[in-house]
């Protein structure tokens, strides 16, 4: 089966800027894929590109089965985009927007109504339908521009940061949303800086830097690839650690915590190693955690740059 | 259905939506009349009795100046329309709801046709209101049912051109203040014709620059449809300029259009 979104060998300047330097990328249909990067990564041109919105400079781009170059118009009938900037008719009422998009839709009267109706419903925006989305809070923007583009029953969706600047609750709700569509079938590609979003939502990740993938996988994958795991032993007495010391080779050693850190991959044959070792020698552990590197130590890893310079941006991780 | 009847359908469906932004905020259908009204007010009592005297007529003053005036007042109303039709298109571009109608498979010409049928609607509101005022002040204008409606007619045909013209300006422009400013000259053009007193009251130079620019024969043509002034080859050359006009503004407003970066 031809997947849902193909690339191969994308490039884009604008003026002496490389912005896209060579980008593959492949999206399995009915899978979220998540492309992550800072700022500047080339994560909106990408976007851009793959929803016709900006010609390519070079390189092959197949959506939904059709050529964006080539068939832009079959493209856009099976694609939804919800950009950075909310796309919705300020001068119009929520439902009106709706509306306006089922007669460009060629929907019908009925019809149209129905499922403006429907999504309304769906999106928690009843109340709000009457007036303008100026008085809106940014999420119920957000969900209103997502509600405009699902009228057309899109096949593949494209999300360009789709939860910037929401408060928390709202961006569980688009979430939602992503989770909603992908049961459907539907292709998603999200853009986001938000490691914790990719991890949540996204069946593969995408790292982008400097114009291409730099990494690809899926979240734990992608923490595997990055040295800096751990399995954290704490121990009751110092009769114990010392014991534990002497059959784990290279653990650091926290005696005042009592603790003993071994580093590992984070895989489970490395944790059964290091529990077996210490059955041998029949050690009591009095507690055991194991810390994963997370996307963050990725990013910093694959690019030695954090993901965003601005403390804050930075995410706050969920243990 | 075919091609065109989706480009016809969406059309109606992007002239709805701007004629609902209109009906919204009717703001900008007001501000079209009251320049046009407030230089009606100045020129017919201010300037009027003096400038009605040196049209030479066997009345003079004020009343015949009214009769002079109004037709070029109504050209003026519609290129000071065009300005705010650049203006608005300017501003709509900078709203994300495009992005959307360019990734939807909708015929891109109708995205800008709603812009300009509506404001050709708007502008047509605007000069009703113009004519009313002019009326109020004197304007006694010896046209019959048909010579209205000609006249309509044309001045409908005036407003496509300037419209197309408009929104092509608007979209040519980066920002909103730009847009606002590249359609002046259509501003001063009427001033530069026979819009407000007869080009043979000119110098050599701006007279014949007054006679071969396109507002002069389209003033001349409204004058002979209102007053019974005597039209000529006038009618002819004006229709030929809008002709004209709609289509360069046309190809060049859809050049803007697939050009324009994206956001």
């Amino acid at each position: 089966m031809e997947p849902a979104i193909s690339v191969r060998g994308l490039r884009k300047s604008f003026g002496s800027t490389v912005v896209l330097d060579g980008l593959d990328l492949t999206v399995a249909e009915g899978t979220v894929y998540a492309l992550l990067g800072p700022n500047g990564s080339g994560k909106t041109t990408t976007v851009d590109i793959l929803s016709t919105l900006t010609p390519a400079d070079a390189g092959e781009v197949r959506v939904a089965g059709h050529d964006v170059a080539q068939d832009p118009r079959a493209v856009r009938s099976a694609i939804a985009v919800t950009g950075q900037f909310t796309a919705v008719d300020n001068l119009l009422t929520g439902a009106e927007n709706l509306r306006l998009v089922a007669d460009l839709l060629h929907l019908g009267r009925r019809e149209g109504h129905a499922r403006a109706a429907d999504l309304l419903e769906r999106f928690d925006l009843v109340e709000a339908a009457g007036t303008s989305p100026s008085t809106y809070s940014g999420g119920m923007r957000r969900k209103l521009d997502l509600a405009m583009g699902l009228m057309g029953d899109p096949r593949v969706v494209f999300l360009d940061e789709p939860t910037t600047g929401l408060d928390p609750r709202s961006r569980r709700a688009v979430w939602d949303v992503v989770r909603g569509l992908v049961a459907d079938g539907v292709t998603v590609l999200l853009t986001t800086q938000y490691l914790e979003e990719a991890d949540q939502l996204a069946d593969r990740i995408g790292v982008l830097d400097g114009g291409r993938l730099v990494a690809e996988g899926t979240a734990a994958e992608l923490k595997r690839m990055v040295p800096g795991g751990s399995i954290r032993l704490q121990f009751a007495d110092r009769r114990s650690l010392d014991a534990a010391v002497r059959v784990l080779r290279g653990a650091t050693v926290d005696a005042d915590a009592l603790a003993l850190e071994v580093p590992s991959d984070g895989g489970v044959r490395a944790l059964k190693d290091v529990l077996a070792r210490l059955d041998e020698a029949a050690v009591d552990v009095a507690d055991l955690t194991v810390h994963q590197p997370d996307l963050d130590d990725v990013f910093l890893a694959l690019t030695g740059r954090p993901t965003t310079d601005d403390p804050t941006h930075r995410k706050v991780t969920t243990p | 259905m075919t091609t065109l009847t989706w480009t016809v359908a969406d059309s109606a469906t992007m002239v709805r939506r701007n004629l609902k932004h209109a009906l919204r905020y009717p703001s900008l259908t007001i501000i079209v009349a009251a320049m046009p009204i407030v230089f009606l007010l100045l020129f017919v009592y201010v300037f009027g009795g003096t400038l009605g005297a040196g049209l030479g007529g066997p009345s003079g003053g004020r009343a015949e100046y009214a009769e002079y005036l109004t037709p070029g007042l109504l050209v003026l109303a519609i290129a000071a329309a065009a300005q705010g039709t650049a203006i608005s298109i300017a501003m709509d571009m900078t709203e994300g709801i495009n992005s959307r109608f360019r990734t939807m498979s909708i015929s891109r010409a109708a995205v800008l046709a709603g812009h300009v049928v509506g404001a050709v609607v708007q502008t047509m509101v605007g000069l009703a209101l113009v004519v009313a005022a002019a009326l109020l002040v004197g304007f006694r204008p010896d046209a019959g049912v048909v010579e209205w409606l000609a006249a309509a007619g044309f001045l409908a045909l005036v407003s496509l051109a300037l419209s197309w013209l408009s929104v092509a300006m608007g979209l040519a422009t980066k920002t909103v203040e730009a847009a606002s400013n590249v359609p002046m000259p259509l501003l001063l053009l009427p001033f530069f014709g026979s819009g407000f007193v007869p080009t043979d009251s000119m110098p050599a130079g701006l007279r014949w620059f007054a006679e071969h620019q396109p507002f002069t024969p389209i003033i001349e043509t409204l004058r002979g449809l209102l007053t019974g002034t005597g039209i000529g080859s006038d009618g002819p050359v004006a229709v030929a300029w809008c002709v004209g006009l709609t289509v360069v503004g046309w190809l060049w407003a859809r050049r803007n259009y697939e050009n324009r970066p994206a956001r």
